[in-house]
């Protein structure tokens, strides 16, 4: 649809469908609710026909839907695993207990023909998945584990028919049969599969949760009357009411009244924030005790916790180049064992001890059951996908697996002052009058000048006079001193606000106060001298205070090895003030914002990894150059489009949490990897014989069904201890 | 003499297998109109080597048949894409490759495997 004209055109289709009671559509959405006993197809015929393209909207029922294809695939596998297991288990006993006649006995061949054939069913119902995926692959020149299980499995049971059939074809040491083994190689990896699709489930319960997230209903004031409706017929500027304890259903902005909101779900911040008029609301996060009115401003896929859920989503579905490298390995696998099987035939077939024809076979039918490249695949997507979803539920959002793999290996970590590890927002700090003014009067008078003035500086002290509640003077004549500070003439008196400079430039002495003002410095706090009719009146202290856990957060950078760098265009003494409450290694005072990427350059050069911090906006180009660049925001009000790594918490803690839950997923995959490589670099040798000549060991074929079954399952599970990782804020 | 042969053939099978796997190509399907329907069943993509022009816009249509959790997405590396493939829908991808070259798909774990060929 590409106009609002369109949408009558649409509902006329759609409501000429038979069975259709009721047809609305949604321009701002693209989407049709539509109410009556019809088909999606008929529906979707229709508007094809008007001339547009429709397709059926898939929103959260398709995460049931999805769960109930998996639950039902789950089931099929274990009824499968316990036919097979039915029927090999009886087999194994009887073989080896000596219940069932070997081949030579009376009775022989009948019993074990009748198992080939039982055998047979077990591996066309249990196993027949295997066999298919194997020719379709065989027949696209592919090879997959699909085929090293049918041909493991196909040939012991060929080979043990035949022999069933044609006993005299081998020598009478060689006449044992492997129709037990087949089959419970197919319920063993069966089995496993089963697990892993267990395991699996547990790995995405982070989007989950967060898709969770959005209500499907709200409620909108539409002429005076409160309608609870689908969530997707919202519109754009809709007035909706939030009651206690409801979760907010779009973004908006607060119209009417006001309370606190639980935004720990986006943002990972536990306090709740209070809200009130002008205020922004987020999608998914829950109203406390206020209730309130708000307009929509952004709904479906545009609001915060959408992008979020997308953000998260394709993160986990990316890889980082240690993944990128395995794949290659995992590309060339099957075709690679295949001809270890075949190498390993040949040697055991011309040097091998009698019965020959029984070593090579249970040789390379161990090759072909124990290789597992599922395990190798799987090492890295799953860890990511653990990974990506466990940082978000901290509030950091991780663009790909690259910024992921990279955030765990930064060495340096640049962050911005204003805003990063201060507030952004100066504030009065202290009154300091002299000579019998009061701080009221002292704050009232530099307030009235003030509020012409459009320096940061300005605004901190006009807000504090607010506060205060103070009645501000009347100001004639105002003028700004640039680089000095302002002036103008309250009560016919002309007054004076400004640095040290201002006074000296108007003979007014500052001696009494300097001291004070020297203190300040050391503090990060800036004095501002105000003079009433040529007389000193007084300092004004103004900072931007420095966040409460910068500090905290700054040490656990440390712990975690970083060298912390300081990057502002403030003056030396203010940045070194600052450096030195919270404990940065080095600062880099009056850098101009077009120079920042240029520091971060530098200390690439010099060796160094490099993850640069600041608020996304004014960093663009030093974020964008940096190894790793981290936008902080406040609550969800942040651009998360601009930066690798997305901290959604105004709190630097976010930064080592990121890098924490980094190098834990790293290490996570490396882990996963080694295994999986460690399991088929030992674990084919072995199964291939090469022990035997040494020690006489040969693995069983079964046992080699067990543990690559058993090997993917592992690696999912290892990924799934990640689930418990845990931020250390408190170390 | 028997030992002979078997060796032979042996030889001759690791030789197909090397053929196979890493020289021959899956049978190619050209783009018709723009769009290519591809089947995702029994562990491989049908069909798995698809042929487009420089610069022309394609849109795969994947339909995921296979229930097993390995088919549930697909990703095309090159292109920085991964979708999600659910069981029994059809899911449209446009792509419009600007330089000759081959792009694989695969999935996640990179055995079902196919290859858009640009030229």
């Amino acid at each position: 649809m590409s106009c609002a004209g369109c949408v009558g055109a649409v509902e006329t289709a759609l409501q000429s469908v038979p069975g259709v009671t009721s047809a609305s559509v949604n321009f701002a959405e693209h989407t049709a609710g539509v109410e009556g006993n019809v088909s999606v197809t008929a529906l979707i015929n229709a508007v094809s026909q008007a001339g547009y393209a429709a397709a059926e909207l898939k929103g959260e029922e398709s995460e049931a839907e999805k769960e109930a294809v998996e639950l039902a695939y789950y089931r099929a596998l274990l009824h499968k695993t316990v036919v097979a297991a039915v029927v090999g288990v009886p087999l194994f006993i009887g073989g080896m207990s000596g219940l069932f006649p070997a081949l030579d006995q009376p009775w022989g061949q009948l019993v074990w023909l009748i198992a080939s054939v039982a055998t047979v069913g077990v591996l066309g119902y249990s196993g027949g998945h295997f066999f298919t995926g194997a020719w379709k692959s065989f027949r696209n020149h592919n090879a997959n584990m699909d085929t090293l299980i049918a041909l493991g499995t196909g040939t012991a049971w060929l080979f043990s028919t035949v022999i069933t059939i044609y006993p005299a074809l081998v020598p009478p040491s060689a006449r044992h049969v492997y129709f037990e083994a087949a089959v419970i190689i197919i319920a063993l990896i069966n089995f496993g599969s089963a697990l892993e699709m267990r395991a699996r489930g547990k790995t995405s319960e982070a989007i989950k949760r967060l898709i969770g997230l959005q209500p499907r209903t709200a409620r909108v004031v539409r002429n005076g009357v409160e309608l609870d409706i689908p969530i997707g017929d919202v519109g754009l500027a809709e007035t909706l009411r939030v009651r206690p304890g409801e979760r907010i259903p779009v973004d908006g902005v607060i119209i009417d009244g006001h309370s606190n909101i639980d935004e720990s779900m986006l943002t990972g911040e536990p306090v709740p924030v209070g809200k009130k008029t002008g205020d922004q609301v987020s999608a998914g996060t829950i109203n406390g005790t206020g209730s309130f009115l708000f307009q929509s401003k952004r709904i479906g896929k545009d609001t915060v916790l959408a992008q979020i859920i997308e953000m998260v989503r394709q993160a986990q579905s990316s890889k980082p180049a240690i993944g990128r490298i395995v794949d290659k390995v995992a590309a060339v696998f099957v075709p690679s064992v295949l001809i270890v099987v075949v190498i390993t035939f040949m040697v055991w077939f011309n040097f091998g001890p009698e019965p020959k024809i029984s070593f090579t076979l249970v040789t390379t039918m161990t090759v072909l059951i124990i290789a597992c490249p599922c395990a190798l695949g799987l090492a890295t997507p799953i860890s990511i996908m653990v990974g990506v979803g466990k940082a978000a539920e901290f509030g950091v959002l991780i663009r790909n697996g690259d910024a992921l793999q990279q955030a765990g290996r930064l060495t340096a970590i640049v962050l911005d002052k204003t805003g990063t590890i201060t507030q952004g927002k100066p504030a009065v700090t202290g009154i300091y009058p002299v000579n019998g003014i009061t701080k009221d009067e002292l704050l009232a008078c530099a307030a009235g000048l003030e509020t012409s003035s459009e320096h940061p500086l300005a605004a901190a002290i006009v807000s504090a006079a607010q506060v205060k509640g103070l009645t501000l003077p009347a100001v004639t004549g105002f003028q700004a001193v640039a680089g000095h500070g302002v002036q103008g003439t309250i009560n016919g008196q002309p007054v004076l606000l400004g640095n040290a400079r201002l006074l000296t430039k108007y003979r007014i002495a500052v001696g009494s106060l300097q001291d004070q003002a020297r203190q300040l410095a050391t503090r990060a706090e800036t004095a501002m001298y105000l003079a009433i009719g040529g007389k000193l009146q007084g300092i004004i202290a103004v900072a931007d205070p420095v966040k409460p856990d910068s500090k905290a957060a700054i040490a656990r950078l440390h712990k975690l090895g970083l060298k912390v760098i300081m990057l502002t265009g403030d003056n030396i003494s203010t940045a070194k003030a600052v450096a030195h409450q919270v404990g940065v290694d080095v600062v880099l005072a009056e850098v101009l914002p077009q120079e920042k990427h240029q520091k971060v350059t530098e200390l690439q050069e010099a060796k160094e990894i490099v993850g640069m911090v600041g608020d996304g906006i004014n960093d663009a180009p030093a974020l964008a150059r940096a190894d790793v660049g981290f936008a902080i925001g406040s609550g969800t009000d942040v651009a998360i489009e601009s930066a690798d790594i997305t901290l959604m918490r105004g709190s630097l803690h976010g930064v080592a949490d990121a890098i924490a839950v980094s190098r834990a997923t790293v290490r996570n995959i490396k882990q996963n990897l080694f295994g999986a490589f460690i399991y088929n670099s030992l674990g084919i040798p072995v199964a291939a014989g090469v022990l035997y000549p040494f020690i006489g060991i040969l693995l069983n074929p079964m046992i080699a069904g067990a543990a690559m079954a058993m090997s993917s399952v592992t690696v999912v599970s290892n990924a799934n201890r990640l689930r418990l990782f845990k931020t250390r804020r408190d170390a | 003499m028997t030992a002979t042969l078997v060796n032979i053939i042996s030889v001759l099978l690791i030789g197909l297998i090397i053929y196979w796997f890493w020289i021959a190509k899956p049978a190619t399907r050209h783009s018709v109109g723009g769009s290519v329907d591809i089947l995702v069943d029994n562990g491989v993509y049908e069909p798995a080597r698809i042929e487009v022009n420089v610069g022309q816009p394609i849109t795969l249509r994947f339909t995921r048949k296979d229930h097993s959790p390995c088919a549930e997405k697909v990703v095309f590396a090159d292109f920085g894409l991964t979708i999600d493939l659910p069981v029994d829908q059809t899911i449209d991808i446009k792509l419009q490759p600007e330089n000759a070259g081959e792009y694989p798909f695969t999935c996640q774990m990179q055995m079902y495997r196919g290859m858009l060929v640009v030229k």
